[in-house]
């Protein structure tokens, strides 16, 4: 006896689009339980977590300040993902780009002028598209997975910055510790209102989704991506060239993660560090997919995301759960959306005796490849 | 019911401003942890340091934390959060929260900061760390007696002073014993990490060394050095428990006098930004009971320990010489604390290259 995923014959287009309602809705109902277990009022610690970060000025500036390189991280990603291209290696394009755009106010910290940061967004998105190329061109050249290209170069990036911040990009004056110079005022991205965080960073997000939202609708090469990812043969038959296209979405992908990674380090943090990212080129991949690879989905999801995390801080500080929690919430969500797409895509069929040939074995397949 | 007169004293406090906050006579006290409360290492022991302002005062402090904040972006709005919350004390307990700490101390200049083991202050911004080379001099001199091979393994988090000053006091200490005494280093890159930790062990014992010690914050290497049957030091905190058979000692940071010290002082309105670098003698650092050992080594430990207190055993005293031979002091001379703090080179003995 076996659990078997069938393909469902008619797919819902309503129930597709409310999947995610439902998934958050499950997400709820777990957090009830789990908040009762722990001995916490349900009611107040849902509050905490998804109300009282909406309620104040600064987190909802802090709000979106953590948003914004979810977004632009995660938009870039779903143009890969839409062209079937498993780019899972953002986390490195955004540290490539960092460190691309971090040139000049490191070796010229003295250089002040009006065309510094832009000097700096152009070369940190280029740093973020060639670093995005490689698993591109090894997928086209070598039909090396990209899956494991990308990821390993995400670690060969972060052991890039880590040895550039230890070793020759280290501030003089920093007794050895390892960062960089702080950066100066005209390689600061301004700050949209005095006193706060927000930067002109988070702008980048919102023009990029929008613009993602208007070029993947209506434009013949948003069109080639979404029939190279859906139907590959059809796309061949069509003229349009796979392996171009698998180049273009890696370098667009690549691209935004830089401009991410410019804007985090340069908007918020103000000089590199070993660290420089709490996993956003991870973390982006659950937004993408929860914004339903959609970009203006993806803007809801990006806050919505941000809005877990800065609940799970509330949490910890008012309530005194766990960060563990957190993790714990945001882990059930992305479960949940992928629970609540299978069996909307597909019906659970319980089987008896020997394995029935027939659909299984693709159903398997592309479960696999989305997960 | 007392989350409904919650809520109301809530919005009476928004209905009046913000300064009705400010009325309540509790001090409310917060922390930033780089890792998990858990790690019985590090933020465990800054977490004991919390505990005991709790102990100490009461319902006349009200303390929170936040734990696993990364030395990232994130770092700046976990303090603020902390800050906007009434917090009038905040400690920050990791070296990258230095300029996050920096940054949210200039825009609340009414709440007083304590940044831990950096080099940035201001006048509402302290910092403070413990000379754990004090400790790891003795354990040095432990290994050295203890060690049949001559060989100790070091499991070290990143390559910064701190750590690079420990090493160095480790084998300084070591080579009072054995002048021939070496130190192999694997270096994992993080503060907590079981599994690199534990590998790391491996591949140190795997090598030849047959004493363990580590600047990592989980007890993992100390088990591995269990598993293995060879001896081992515990890290920040006691680890007897996690290798009740094979941990000689541990360098035990204690931060409750002075987390308590500092709550008094913005009690009473004495508090004034300073910098604390203290050891043996401030009681930050502290071995745990030696054990496992012989009785000659124990008391050649609390002797020398007791000398560091007193002054007049100093773990940088000359002669020192670089790894590459070229000295650095002369007899009799000592290091002074701006060259401890800078510290990045490997003193004679160990073995590897420093990562630059």
């Amino acid at each position: 006896m076996r659990l078997e995923l069938v393909p469902r014959a008619e797919r819902s287009t309503a129930m597709a689009l409310v999947s995610p309602v439902i998934a958050i809705g499950l997400t709820l109902i777990f957090g009830v339980v789990l908040f009762a277990s722990l001995g916490v009022n349900p009611a107040r610690a849902l509050y905490i977590y998804f109300v009282e970060p909406l309620t104040k000025a600064w987190s909802l500036e802090e709000l979106v300040v953590k948003a914004s390189p979810l977004v632009l991280i995660a938009v870039g990603l779903a143009i890969c993902f839409r062209a079937n291209a498993w780019n899972i290696g953002a986390e490195g394009q955004f540290t490539a780009g960092a460190i691309a755009g971090s040139v000049l106010p490191i070796y010229f910290p003295d250089f002040q002028s009006p065309v510094l940061l832009p000097a700096m967004l152009v070369m940190a998105m280029a740093g973020g598209a060639l670093y995005g190329a490689i698993p591109a061109i090894l997928k086209n050249r070598f039909s090396a997975n990209e899956i494991l290209t990308s990821l390993m170069l995400s670690y060969v990036a972060l052991l890039i910055l880590d040895w550039l911040v230890r070793g020759p990009w280290r501030d003089p004056g920093s007794f050895n510790f390892p960062e960089s110079r702080l950066f100066n005022a005209s390689a600061t991205l301004p700050l949209l209102a005095e006193g706060g965080r927000m930067h002109v960073g988070i702008l980048f997000g919102l023009i990029i989704a929008a613009l993602a939202a208007w070029r993947l609708g209506v434009s013949v090469h948003g069109f080639a991506i979404k029939v190279t990812g859906e139907a590959p043969r059809a796309a061949r038959f069509a003229g349009f060239d796979q392996k171009r296209i698998i180049l273009a979405v890696f370098v667009i992908a690549g691209a935004l993660a830089g401009l991410a990674g410019i804007a985090e380090v340069s908007g918020t943090i103000g000089q590199l560090r070993p660290e420089i990212s709490p996993g956003y080129g991870f973390t982006a991949i659950i937004v993408a997919f929860l914004g339903r690879l959609n970009p203006l989905g993806i803007v809801i999801a990006g806050l919505l995301l941000a809005l877990t995390f800065l609940g799970g801080e509330a949490a910890q500080i008012t309530l005194g759960l766990s960060d563990k929690v957190t993790r714990l919430f945001q882990g059930f969500l992305l479960f949940m959306i992928l629970a609540c797409d299978t069996l909307i895509a597909y019906r659970v069929s319980l089987k008896f005796g020997h394995r029935a040939a027939g659909v299984t074995g693709t159903a398997d397949q592309k479960m696999v490849s989305n997960g | 019911m007392a989350i409904r007169m919650k809520l109301v004293a809530a919005a009476a406090m928004l209905a009046l401003g913000a300064g009705a906050a400010q009325a309540q006579d509790k001090l409310k006290v917060g922390f930033i942890y780089v890792g998990p409360v858990g790690d019985h290492g590090w933020t465990y022991q800054h977490n004991e340091g919390r505990l005991a302002l709790e102990k100490e005062f009461g319902d006349k402090i009200e303390t929170t934390f936040v734990e696993n904040v990364s030395e990232g972006p994130d770092a700046e709005r976990a303090i603020e959060r902390l800050a906007r919350d009434g917090n009038k004390l905040i400690f920050t307990t990791s070296f990258g929260y230095m300029n996050p700490t920096v940054k949210v101390a200039a825009k609340f200049p009414d709440v007083k900061f304590e940044h831990a083991t950096g080099f940035k202050r201001a006048d509402n911004v302290s910092t403070y760390s413990a000379r754990f080379y004090e400790g790891r001099y003795v354990i040095g001199q432990i290994a050295a007696k203890t060690s049949k091979s001559g060989v100790a393994g070091y499991v070290a988090s990143f390559p910064i002073p701190e750590v690079v000053r420990g090493i160095n006091a480790f084998l300084l200490g070591a080579r009072t014993i054995n002048p021939d005494f070496k130190i192999k280093v694997v270096w994992v890159n993080s503060w907590f990490d079981p599994g690199r930790e534990a590998d790391a062990a491996k591949a140190l014992i795997d090598q030849g060394a047959d004493i363990i010690t580590q600047h990592t914050d989980s007890p993992a290497p100390l088990q591995i050095a269990a598993e293995r049957d060879i001896p081992a030091f515990g890290q920040a905190s006691d680890m007897h428990r996690f290798a009740p058979d094979n941990q000689l000692t541990a360098i035990v940071d204690n931060w409750s006098d002075y987390y308590v010290s500092r709550a008094k002082a913005v009690m009473d309105g004495s508090w004034k930004s300073q910098d604390v670098w203290g050891g043996f003698a401030m009681d930050m650092v502290e071995m745990s009971d030696y054990k496992n050992m012989p009785d000659d080594v124990k008391a050649m430990a609390a002797d020398t320990a007791a000398k560091i207190e007193s002054g007049e055993i100093h773990p940088f005293q000359g002669p020192i010489k670089k790894q590459d031979g070229t000295e650095v002091i002369g007899a009799g001379e000592r290091l002074s604390d701006e060259v401890l703090l800078g510290m990045n080179y490997y003193v004679e003995g160990v073995e590897g290259d420093l990562p630059q």
